[in-house]
């Protein structure tokens, strides 16, 4: 089916269920209840699942497969922003064109930071697009303040007038996909249950399944096959009439593109931007995930990004009452001792957790979830194993 | 010309952190051939130190002060210090005063240790491990171990300042034939330029005149070999990092006057240091040294107002852009061996 | 008719004359060997013939064309292929992948961004990929990783992946270093099916005498970097001069 393996197409078409129907599973705990908190179906969350999908999943294409790591990819991030939303400024406030502008001006942009930074592999390519990406900041924070509004960024204004926009003076424009609004939800009450639909977090799921799917045809073609030849042996690659670099540049631009189309989603959803979307730690973020997940499958990315961001939410959230709650059953001085061991890695303690998770996964399941999910598939198959051999040889004794 | 000594004296103090940092880095990727990206957070772990000194040292309890009474007519709650209670009003003022200095010895156990701890615990499993799994799990680290100072400390800067007999300025102009008060230069900077000079001289003696020195030398130029000799340069190796660390240590305690340490301090400098790193050459001892001061002193040219009228923004970028045309132009840096990390 | 023609090649590294007046040709269709004690040059002569070093001074014409200084992938387009002291694969990738690469890059050359198709419907290079795993024995591992193989293994799958491009010219580095006796003895039986079948010139740099004597047509000695004397095994044998060279003094 449209051109994929018969795995590949189950994947695809999981996926796909997952994020049309995540409104539902997302938001298992009825409105009002105990764990309501852990409820992540709202528009605002879901739509960062699939926003950090999408430049996780670019981001693998690049490390994952070539191996090569950037740390500067929050640039093209924020250029795809700043482009979406001087599009949206200037011309329309239809998110198609800010969207499509994001993609080519971060593909563009990338295609010269790559440029220059794979004139060196290795830590030196790590340090040149790390060098770049604080360059950029720099630029977007204090240079050129004109473009990027600087440290307070950008964002609609009601003395905006695109050329498309049909505005009345003084209206401030809202971001729409051909006349609906993005921000336009429909809520669906189902007993003590709510669920609702986002117009915004559709069109994202749109762009979100085209990249993946895209992601699954570069994964399986000859192109991903040069690329994971580059993080095998460059030398045997250029003995063999190949060039790597090019390869890896090729990766590089598409990665950028990714990350574009992400950023210029981010301004579609939520209509502002600001310098700090570069800043070098939110590359970090984008290879935490890419990590977790695991880096080189096609699916890591995904589940990565979504991991994160969901814990992001539920542990940001938890606070001392919680805590107490939770552990209200322990006699008291057990109970506080419990709440202040745990205290530190909940609430605003979340990028700790999220620093310590990282560390292990590194240290001990470099291959992430997807490698974690295979040892314990590799687990359960070898008990099924075990237990059939057991039938099996009962009958000989 | 004033105006020039002035912005290299400007530049001096940040130009020796980053040499420090630069020095330290280098010895751990030059010995262990490991990228470190956990260093910064060793520099600000040493800034702390001074914070953590000076809250022990300025540690006070209540004391009813029968002879005062406050607004309400009852006797003084007086805040006391400890310190003053054990050695008297005068000097223990002085020691809360000089708790920056006094930090010094606090710092260099302490950092030997958790550089210890951090080889012996993490960083040897990583050894043979690909670069990019090295950046990652010391990126982590360096997250963590900020998370975990924002937590005890807090997200403010916390002002450490320096002895009040250094809070003063040289007048430095005088010694080179200028008017009075034309060039000023504060005398905690000076005294950090020294203090770092001083550091750099240690480790560059210990290096070339002592044989454990000579026997690292000798496995920052081919590891394998010295291996081979029967020698054991893992124990070595554990000694530089506890070294290397104990030295961006020290060099953020000194720092803690002159900018107050926060909790983002680790990664603000990482990233300077690393280019600093690779400007001066990876592995190049006196390279790194000399690229630290030479980009600090660029950083504060390129601050000048002159320069910022002419090109906005120029003191922001200025070292990421010597980097990169250093690195696409001369990728061993300035003095960095030949073959080194080359394509 | 010289496919390979080496002609005046000097190069000097600071004190050291690493290579003096080199002149060699490679007959097409022979097994040509270059060996020699060690320091002799072999190496640095290796690297100039792929491009890696530009001498000092002299020229190399592979089929009428300079090698000099060319970028290793030109190397290969021009008809080169290059087998290495460590043989030199795609560890991460499994055997058919690895057969699967110089086959798509002699089709599409340096660089083709084919990134829509799939690699599972590209059955002509999946089959010439076949055929050349078949004709070397190494069908039934083609899902194997190739990290994981053995080091004879690794060896036949390098020197089937450069078969595979039809190369006009093999250069063989050093190709039974390192390895054990049962090993040498295949490779070298690969070698001489490789020139049967194919009638492929070879041009080998090799230490293992056994290897030589077995393969090669032609000798060519160097020593302290110039050759000394090149001429066919049999008379190469016994020569007196190459004696010397190798163990530093005439023996009677």
């Amino acid at each position: 089916m449209l051109g994929l393996t018969k795995k590949d197409s189950t994947l695809l078409l999981v996926v796909f269920g997952l994020v049309m129907l995540a409104p539902f599973i997302l938001n298992p705990f009825p409105e009002g209840s105990a764990m309501a908190q852990f409820n992540a179906g709202y528009p605002d969350l879901m739509q960062r699942f699939l926003i950090f999908g999408i430049f996780a999943i670019g981001f693998n294409l690049l490390f994952g497969l070539t191996g090569y790591l950037s740390f500067g990819h929050a640039a093209f991030l924020g250029v795809g922003s700043y482009a979406a939303i001087w599009s949206m400024k200037l011309v329309t406030l239809n998110v198609i064109p800010g969207i499509l502008l994001a993609i080519a001006i971060a593909g563009a942009f990338s295609l010269l930071v790559g440029f220059v930074s794979l004139r060196r592999s290795g830590i030196y390519f790590s340090i040149l697009t790390l060098a770049f990406a604080q360059m950029s900041y720099a630029l977007a924070y204090s240079v050129l303040t004109p473009i990027t509004g600087g440290e307070t960024g950008l964002q609609i204004k009601n003395t905006d007038n695109p050329l498309f926009g049909a505005l009345n003076p003084g209206e401030i424009g809202r971001a729409n996909l051909f006349g609906l609004e993005m921000n336009s939800s429909f809520e669906l009450n189902v007993g003590n249950w709510l669920f609702t639909f986002n117009l915004g977090y559709y069109i994202a799921a749109v762009f979100m399944l085209i990249a993946f799917y895209m992601s699954i045809r570069i994964f399986r073609s000859p192109f991903g096959m040069m690329l994971r030849a580059v993080k095998s042996n460059q030398q045997r690659m250029n003995y063999t009439g190949l060039t790597p670099k090019r390869y890896t540049l090729s990766a590089f631009v598409i990665s950028g593109m990714y990350a574009g189309l992400a950023g210029g989603l981010m301004v579609a959803m939520d209509t502002q931007v600001g310098p700090e979307r570069m800043f070098w730690t939110a590359s970090g973020e984008v290879v935490i995930m890419t990590i977790l997940g695991g880096a080189g499958t096609l699916m890591g990315p995904v589940l990565g990004a979504g991991f994160i961001k969901y814990l992001e939410n539920i542990v940001s959230k938890i606070n001392k009452d919680i805590l107490h709650e939770w552990f209200a059953f322990l006699p008291d001085g057990l109970e506080d001792v419990l709440v202040t061991m745990v205290y530190p890695f909940v609430g605003k303690g979340w990028h700790l957790t999220m620093g310590i998770l990282f560390m292990l996964v590194v240290i001990f399941l470099p291959g992430g979830l997807v490698e974690g999910g295979q040892r314990m598939a590799k687990l359960f198959r070898r008990n099924k194993a075990a237990d059939a051999q057991d039938a099996a040889s009962k009958p000989a004794e | 010309m004033d105006q020039i000594i002035v912005q290299i004296l400007n530049g001096l103090d940040k130009g020796s952190a980053y040499a420090l940092i630069a020095l330290g880095l280098t010895i751990i990727f030059g010995t262990l051939g490991v990228v470190n990206f956990a260093h910064g957070a060793l520099f600000m772990m040493g800034a702390f130190c001074a914070v953590v000194t000076s809250k022990i040292l300025s540690a006070s309890h209540k004391v009813v002060d029968p002879t005062r009474t406050d607004f309400l007519g009852n006797p003084m709650q007086v805040d006391t210090f400890y310190v003053q209670d054990f050695f008297g009003m005068a000097a223990g003022q002085a020691i809360m005063d000089w708790a920056v200095p006094i930090a010094i010895l606090f710092a260099i156990p302490v950092m030997i240790l958790v550089g210890f701890a951090m080889e012996r615990g993490l960083i040897k499993h990583f050894y043979k491990r690909p670069h990019a799994d090295q950046i990652l799990v010391t990126f982590g680290l360096a997250l963590v171990i900020g998370e975990l100072i924002k937590y005890f400390f807090g997200a403010n800067p916390i002002q450490t300042p320096a002895p009040p007999a250094f809070t003063g300025s040289l007048d430095f102009g005088v010694f080179l034939g200028y008017e009075a008060n034309t060039i000023m230069y504060p005398y905690w900077r000076l005294i950090y330029f020294f203090f770092s000079a001083i550091i750099i001289a240690a480790v560059f003696a210990f290096l070339q005149f002592t044989t454990f020195g000579m026997v690292v030398r000798a496995g920052m130029a081919d590891r394998e070999t010295v291996g081979l000799l029967g020698i054991d340069i893992d124990k070595r190796f554990t000694f530089m990092f506890g070294l290397a660390a104990a030295v961006a240590g020290l060099a953020g305690v000194m720092y803690a006057p002159i900018v107050a340490p926060n909790y983002s301090m680790g990664l603000d400098f990482l990233v300077l240091s690393f280019v600093v790193v690779v400007v001066g050459g990876m592995g190049s001892l006196p390279g790194a040294v000399a690229a630290g001061f030479l980009l600090g002193i660029l950083e504060s040219f390129a601050s000048m107002p002159v320069m910022v009228d002419l090109l906005p923004g120029i003191n922001q970028i200025i070292i990421y852009l010597v980097a990169i045309v250093i690195l696409l132009t001369r990728p061993r840096g300035l003095m960095g061996r030949k073959g080194v990390m080359e394509d | 008719m010289a496919i390979l023609s080496v002609k005046g090649v000097n190069k000097r590294f600071g004190g050291l004359q690493a290579l003096g007046d080199v002149n060699l040709d490679v007959q097409e269709n022979t097994v040509h060997a270059i060996i020699g004690p060690n320091g002799a040059g072999k190496s640095t002569l290796l690297n100039v013939l792929v491009g890696k070093l530009i001498p000092d001074s002299g020229s190399v014409m592979f089929d009428g064309q300079s090698v000099l200084g060319r970028k290793p992938h030109e190397i290969n387009q021009m008809g080169i292929s290059r087998v290495f002291q460590t043989p030199e694969i795609f560890g991460d990738l499994n055997v058919m992948e690895n057969m699967l690469i110089p086959c798509f890059a002699k089709r599409d050359g340096a660089f083709r961004m084919h990134a829509i198709e799939s690699i599972r419907h590209e059955k002509d290079m999946i089959e010439k990929a076949e055929e050349m795993l078949a004709e070397v024995n190494m069908l039934e591992k083609r899902e194997m990783q190739a990290s994981s193989m053995s080091r004879g293994d690794k060896r036949r799958l390098e020197m089937a992946m450069c078969l595979v491009q039809e190369p006009r010219l093999l250069l063989l580095d050093e190709p039974t270093a390192g390895m054990a006796r049962a090993d040498t003895e295949n490779t070298i039986q690969l070698l001489k099916d490789i020139r049967t079948k194919r009638g492929i010139t070879m041009a080998i740099i090799e230490h293992d005498m056994n290897v030589v004597f077995s393969l090669a047509e032609r000798i060519t000695v160097l020593a302290q970097g110039t050759p000394l004397v090149e001429d066919t095994p049999d008379n190469i044998k016994g020569h007196p001069k190459v004696r010397e060279a190798y163990l530093g003094e005439a023996q009677v």
